[in-house]
């Protein structure tokens, strides 16, 4: 374990309360807290900067204003998407978030010989993104709940699973089990990494195993599935939640659209692995809003830490 | 001669030129210089023979691991086990028939045992989807190994899939589900269990029927991470490139053995199993017998203990400075 430097990057938790303007989301919950939040002053607040067009409602966003919005358009709601950083910050109190693991770096174990190495291909990613590899894990606070949280990022080698990613959800997990404490993982993932070959595969086995021991010891497990989670990570512990949690209009699936119309000759279903087409076919606990998943987390781990569901039934 | 590879076609020209002498012996006046020459090229294709097969490369290999004429599940069943009853269904929507699982026979020992099983014809493999299974497959070995485990059966896993079916039904019920449940389930199934890749072993759709104390590979089979041509087609832009990308991805019996990530490789008669069903199966069956007296003879704990560290050591990471065990040490200065 080593600690991580990373730019502190506001996104509008617990700023503002109340007065919340902006047209979010059907509210799902019963009840409201403060809202994670779109700033007040929205016309002051744009004088210069830089802005992304929203790939759904073309709207052009102010860069600051979508941060903290958690890069959900503020216009349609469509879910941009995050950084782990900035997702590990918009879920678990201001420094209760202690990283683990986080020197852990992959190796070029079966000297992949393809057209670009392995090799360079971590470098260009590590600078590009500034992780280490494709997911971040440690224990924090979110609400009253101590979390074991890992959160998987995408682009890092388009949130691969190797050895790393691998390992550290596996020491996640039992260091979770080994503590009595909640898990949580915010899944995002092409699938197994290609360049670890089997060892990659095997990471499959390895942190389903871990969750199983995790599982015997009955203690909660939530699954995050956010835009795309695909492949190896959904045949392993993506799929393996005691709550199955997908952001709205995630592309979610075992394998690719392409492959499976290549191989079938048939039309994909309209919505075909989304989200909400995997709501509908049973996979799915619910949607859940970004911005209300820190909220809906809590709500739901007040129902299954065994240790903490005494106190709730008191307040 | 049907299904021949490229490379064995020098083994293949031997042997037509044999038929043919052995065809019209009266045709030839000198009886024993006939006999000279049969002798001669029995040599020869025995020598061609070893010749090929020791130098297979990788592609190679995947290729007499798809050959149509190997040794299939249901070979198997009938070869190295005796008295197998089919046992069918996922309790739950159907009866896959890319898995086929059912109590057997080996030698005197009750086991629970199950494949996947690919077609040889087309008619054969319409009815079992090519070896490539449907989350009822995943579900019904499931319950048969849970079946196996209330009963105190060992489980026999034969694996040879290409991979498990991308299609719109396998999406709609869950698939990946069906595969993540049994790589926990399995790790925690209080019998012994040995897995044989004994053809493919195309990667998620393999290893959801393979986890367990010991996973054996035949020496013509192959196991990856994604097929080769799949690999191909992402890293080089070119399914053509697949020997390539089978020689980087490491999916030999050799190098996986190497790498630790098998813990046995099951030798085949030369020429492969095609060539030699009973041999490679009598082979098989040693192996089997034998990794299956050794997790046997362990107590239940001790030996889920070690199916636990054995997933739980696979991977190759690098960790700077103070390398901390698997506890976490409390960390002041990290702040999110
Ligand atoms: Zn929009």
């Amino acid at each position: 374990m080593a600690t991580t430097t990373f730019v502190k990057k506001t996104l509008g938790l617990n700023k503002t309360e109340g007065t919340n303007k902006s047209p979010i989301l059907k509210p799902e919950s019963t009840f409201k807290k403060p809202k994670l939040g779109v700033s007040q002053s929205r016309k002051k607040d744009i004088p210069e900067g830089v802005w992304t067009k929203c790939p759904k409602c073309s709207a052009m966003l102010y860069d600051k204003e979508l941060d903290e919005n958690l890069k959900v358009c503020y216009h349609c709601h469509f879910h941009l998407p995050i950084t782990a950083r900035e997702r590990i910050h918009s879920l678990v109190e201001t420094c209760s978030f202690e990283e683990m693991d986080a020197s852990m770096t992959s190796v070029d174990i079966l000297q992949f010989t393809g057209v670009t190495s392995y090799v360079s291909k971590l470098e260009a990613y590590q600078n590009s993104t500034g992780l280490k590899d494709a997911v971040i894990t440690g224990v924090g606070k979110l609400g009253r709940h101590r979390l074991a949280l890992g959160v998987m990022d995408f682009t890092f080698l388009g949130g691969s699973m190797g050895s790393v990613v691998g390992e550290k959800l596996t020491r996640l997990i039992e260091t979770a089990t080994d503590k009595g404490l909640p898990l949580a993982i915010i899944c995002t993932s092409g699938g197994a990494r290609m360049y670890e070959g089997m060892f990659s595969l095997m990471q499959m086995a390895k942190t389903s195993a871990a969750l199983a021991y995790h599982a015997k010891k009955k203690l909660p497990y939530i699954s995050v599935l956010t835009h795309p989670t695909t492949a190896g990570v959904m045949a392993s512990f993506a799929t393996l939640g005691d709550l199955i949690i997908a952001e709205p209009g995630a592309m979610i699936g075992f394998a690719g659209p392409r492959v499976i119309k290549d191989t079938t000759q048939a039309e994909l279903p309209p919505g075909f692995q989304t989200a909400e087409f995997l709501l509908d076919h049973g996979l799915i606990d619910a949607i859940v809003p970004r911005k209300e998943l820190k909220e809906k987390l809590g709500f739901y781990l007040d129902f299954m830490s065994q240790s903490q569901s005494q106190d709730t039934a008191v307040a | 001669m049907k299904h021949q590879l490229d490379f064995e076609k020098p083994i293949i020209e031997l042997q037509r030129k044999l038929e043919e002498l052995k065809k019209h012996p009266a045709a030839n006046d000198i009886d024993i210089k006939l006999d000279e020459e049969i002798r001669r090229i029995e040599e020869k294709i025995e020598e061609t023979r070893k010749q090929i097969y020791s130098e297979l490369t990788p592609w190679q290999r995947v290729q007499l691991a798809r050959h149509p004429r190997r040794p299939y599940t249901i070979d198997y069943l009938k070869t190295v086990f005796n008295g197998f009853s089919e046992l069918h269904g996922d309790r739950l929507y159907a009866d896959d028939h890319a898995v086929v699982g059912g109590f057997a026979y080996l030698d005197q020992r009750k086991v629970m045992v199950m494949g996947t099983q690919k077609g040889r014809d087309t008619k054969e493999n319409i009815l079992r989807n090519f070896g490539s299974a449907h989350p009822e497959g995943y579900r019904k070995a499931l319950r048969l190994m849970r079946l196996a485990d209330k009963f105190r059966l060992p489980i026999i896993t034969l694996i040879d899939t290409a991979g498990a079916y991308p299609g719109i039904g396998a999406e709609e019920r869950h698939i990946a589900e069906a595969i993540a449940v049994n790589l926990r389930e399995m790790v925690l199934l209080n019998v012994p269990i040995i897995a044989v890749v004994i053809g493919e072993g195309g990667s998620g759709g393999a290893l959801g029927i393979g986890v367990a104390d010991r996973v054996l590979i035949m020496e013509n089979a192959y196991y990856s991470v994604i097929s080769p041509e799949g690999c191909a087609a992402v890293l080089w832009k070119d399914r053509a490139a697949a020997a390539k990308a089978a020689e980087a991805l490491k999916i030999t019996p050799k190098d996986l053995h190497a790498l630790g990530l098998v813990d046995g490789v099951v030798s085949e008669p030369i020429g492969g199993a095609h060539n030699d069903p009973e041999g490679a199966a009598a082979s098989l069956k040693a192996q089997i017998t034998l990794h299956l007296d050794e997790v046997a003879a362990f107590k239940d704990e001790t030996r889920l203990k070690l199916r636990y560290e054995k997933y739980r050591a696979y991977g190759h990471f690098l960790e700077k400075p103070p390398v901390s065990a698997v506890e976490p040490q409390p960390l002041p200065a990290t702040v999110i």
